[in-house]
């Protein structure tokens, strides 16, 4: 069963008190667990894979020694044979069946460890994209503990908050007066700060026709009381 | 956790910049996991709330209660909503116990700027998955 599956049928379930895990601590030291058991397994086939890998170059590099000896023997031969010394000949010839013999031994063991190397190569693979998907899993379970004990906490608060005696409904025409009594708000401002300009724009008129008195007004009241006190 | 009291912090200031519009008050709220109420001005009806694991930072609020749903509609707004999922920018629902909620996730490495764009981009889709619900609802 996927993880996802099981985190729906544990969600679903529905018996669970509020805010109860549905993940328990237990699984998660299982989880981590498993993960670095992974992770030192993973660790381990690396270092065995270079020791492998080293071990297949030597019997590479072997292979080619004895063969390139081989071809020098095979060289010998001729030249005793050229000699008439079929004795010696033949006794390079049985070097040859040993270097050959040794040559197919270290042949051997270079394809074994070959094979090896591409098994520790292949098992690294599988290991580390396991271990991804364990990760990707652990996130998964922590994430869902997460925001369980956050929705505790959340629902707690909300409980006892005022908001949570209004309906969704409620909540949203309640946003909607405010934003309407903004605009309300906004738009009487406007509206007033028009008149006020227009109030303005009038007197500046008058004043310049004479109608209503200007700045000269304090010279006015200056005259007046003067001619009193005279 | 050190961080969250940090973000707050942070949140709250950013929160009362004057001039970026969407003013907002942050109350740490306690429990087994911190939470951060984001309450914004005029909206206060419908605050968020934030918290951070070691992946995520969890922005979610709660939109309605199964029990808010017209008798009959629920398959209908469940459909709905999920059809409506994806066209929302940055939030997705979900269902938690019996209650809906609206949700955004982010990276743990958000910056502040992110986190602030997430609340105002959620608060909206608040507002306006409730009024596209709203037929559905009593």
């Amino acid at each position: 069963m996927s993880l996802i599956t099981k985190i729906l049928t544990a969600l679903r379930g529905g018996a669970r008190e509020v805010g109860e895990s549905i993940v328990d601590k237990n699984s998660i030291r299982i989880f981590e667990q498993e993960i670095k058991d992974a992770q030192g397994q993973i660790d381990k086939a690396k270092r065995d894979l270079t020791e492998v890998m080293a071990k297949e170059m030597q019997a590479a590099r072997k292979v080619e020694n004895i063969q390139a000896d081989i071809i020098k023997h095979e060289d010998y031969v001729g030249k005793a044979l050229a000699d008439n010394n079929e004795t010696l000949a033949l006794e390079i010839a049985e070097k040859i069946g040993v270097l050959q013999a040794e040559a197919d031994i270290q042949q051997k063991a270079q394809a074994s460890f070959e094979n090896h190397t591409n098994r520790l190569k292949g098992m690294i693979k599988k290991t580390t994209k396991a271990l991804a998907d364990m990760e990707r899993q652990f996130i998964m379970v922590k994430t869902t503990d997460s925001v369980q004990k956050a929705t505790a906490a959340i629902t707690d608060n909300y409980a006892s908050g005022s908001s949570k005696l209004l309906t969704a409904k409620e909540s949203l025409d309640r946003i909607k007066e405010k934003q309407a009594d903004l605009e309300d708000r906004l738009s009487a401002g406007e509206i007033l700060q028009d008149e006020f300009d227009g109030t303005d724009d009038l007197d500046e008129k008058m004043k310049a026709a004479g109608i209503i008195e200007g700045d000269s007004k304090a010279q006015d009241i200056l005259a007046k009381l003067k001619a009193k006190q005279g | 956790m050190n961080e969250l009291s940090t973000l707050a912090n942070r949140l709250a200031e950013k929160g009362k910049e004057s001039g970026n519009g969407f003013p907002f008050e942050v109350n740490p709220i306690p429990g087994e996991v911190e939470v951060l109420q984001i309450v914004i001005e005029d909206r206060e009806e419908l605050p968020i709330f934030i918290s951070v694991s070691e992946e995520q930072i969890l922005c979610m609020s709660y939109l309605f209660k199964q029990d808010e749903i017209k008798s009959g509609k629920e398959n209908e707004i469940n459909k709905a909503m999920l059809i409506a999922n994806i066209s929302m920018p940055l939030s997705a629902f979900s269902l938690i116990d019996d209650q809906y909620v609206i949700y955004g996730s982010l990276s743990v490495n958000s910056s502040l700027d992110d986190i602030t764009h997430e609340i105002e981009i959620l608060s909206d889709n608040i507002l306006e998955s409730i009024e596209a619900m709203r037929e559905y609802l009593n």
